[in-house]
């Protein structure tokens, strides 16, 4: 049943996801790519690169893309049931048990013991990415968009859209 | 109907405006909320927030959700989620679209590949923030120690993520709870006294 198969994809990597959405990416690529293979890691890359031009939540963007490819508007609407809801609702519910959860060293501690999984899942990615990059464009390529990108993104500090956007035209013109 | 609107236009600016996701939207959502609409004060926002970082999933929604049904019960709530990511998602199904459609022509694919570095390199941001975070949480060694452990269990042993998480979130509730008696029972006194203050 493939409607359930998306609840669930959606619903295990947002549970396990601490942090927001962009720690969810990882997990979301977990499933999407390695447990159901509705998509190839470079389409997921594709994925990943339009929803960082577009403003907004990234969790939600990419969900609810990815079950309108897999499973049509009602996939979508799974998709993104199953990535919003559990916590929406969580969120409202725990708020009548606020005084419980005051205590915030055990929150602290419990979102800080999974940031360094989150780092290393994020880490490995980001590496598969440079060897896709290396392997289709060529290491000159890939020096120039890296080096490139980082000067832009984190020293002159252009909007990362734009930046996204510039590759997006540099690729077309020196990589087709 | 006036809040249902105010609740609109207040997350599907902050939906259109925020980039980089859920968490660089945080600061424009307090806005719309304690500045402008005055749904809630500082600190209600600010206990919102701590409060919905205890859960796991998307932020954004988590706190679009508790502000909507604060203000208009359930339906509050679903408004304004769906005003605040609606926008954004037909702006990636309209992209993404056009993007396949042409997707054999090599000037596509060519976009295609001079973009992928710069994922990786985002990717590579975000682990260092997470990283950097741990770091400033757990200390660095401990940091060191749980990375490490993560790239062997994960990469070489091959085990689920969630696995993983499951694991490490146990051990922290332990060991925070631990820690919590062991300061309750000598120290009780100087806590009460703080909490006063």
């Amino acid at each position: 049943m493939i409607y359930w198969d998306i609840f669930w994809a959606f619903f295990i990597s947002n549970l396990l996801g601490y942090g927001g959405g962009p720690s969810t990416i990882p997990f979301v690529q977990n499933e999407v790519v390695n447990r159901y293979e509705w998509m190839t890691l470079h389409e997921f890359g594709d994925l990943l690169a339009i929803a960082n031009v577009l403003p907004g939540p990234i969790a939600t963007k990419m969900g609810g893309f990815i079950g309108y490819q897999v499973g049509g508007i009602p996939g979508m609407l799974i998709a993104l049931a199953a990535t919003i809801l559990p916590s929406a609702i969580a969120v409202i519910i725990l708020f009548k048990f606020v005084n419980l959860f005051k205590d915030s060293q055990h929150v602290k501690l419990l979102t800080g013991s999974v940031q360094p999984v989150i780092a290393i899942l994020l880490g490995v990615l980001a590496y598969q990415f440079f060897i896709t990059a290396f392997e289709t464009s060529g290491i000159v390529h890939l020096l120039i968009l890296t080096a490139a990108g980082w000067l832009l993104l984190y020293k002159i500090k252009v909007h990362p859209a734009l930046i996204i956007l510039c590759a997006l035209g540099y690729g077309g013109v020196f990589l087709s | 109907m006036k809040p249902f609107l105010d609740l609109t236009i207040g997350f599907a600016r902050t939906g259109v405006t925020g980039y980089g996701g859920g968490p660089s939207t945080i600061p424009l959502i307090e806005y719309e909320a304690v500045k402008k609409y005055k749904w809630m004060t500082e600190d209600e926002f600010g206990q919102t927030l701590a409060l919905a970082n205890t859960l796991p999933g998307p932020i954004a929604t988590k706190m679009a959700a508790y502000i909507g049904y604060k203000v208009k019960g359930s339906l509050g709530a679903l408004v304004a989620i769906v005003a605040h990511i609606l926008p954004s998602l037909i702006g990636m199904v309209g992209m993404l679209g056009i993007l396949y459609k042409y997707r054999s022509s090599p000037f596509v694919s060519g976009m295609v590949a001079g973009v992928t570095p710069i994922i990786g390199l985002m990717l590579l941001e975000m682990a260092y923030k997470f990283a950097d975070k741990a770091r400033k949480g757990l200390g660095f060694p401990i940091m060191l120690a749980l990375s490490g452990i993560s790239l062997v269990v994960l990469q070489f042993l091959n085990v689920h993520p969630g696995v993983m998480i499951g694991a490490c979130l146990v051990g922290a509730f332990s060991i925070a709870t631990f820690r919590n008696r062991k300061k309750a029972a000598p120290d009780s006194e100087v806590e009460r006294k703080e909490e006063s203050i």
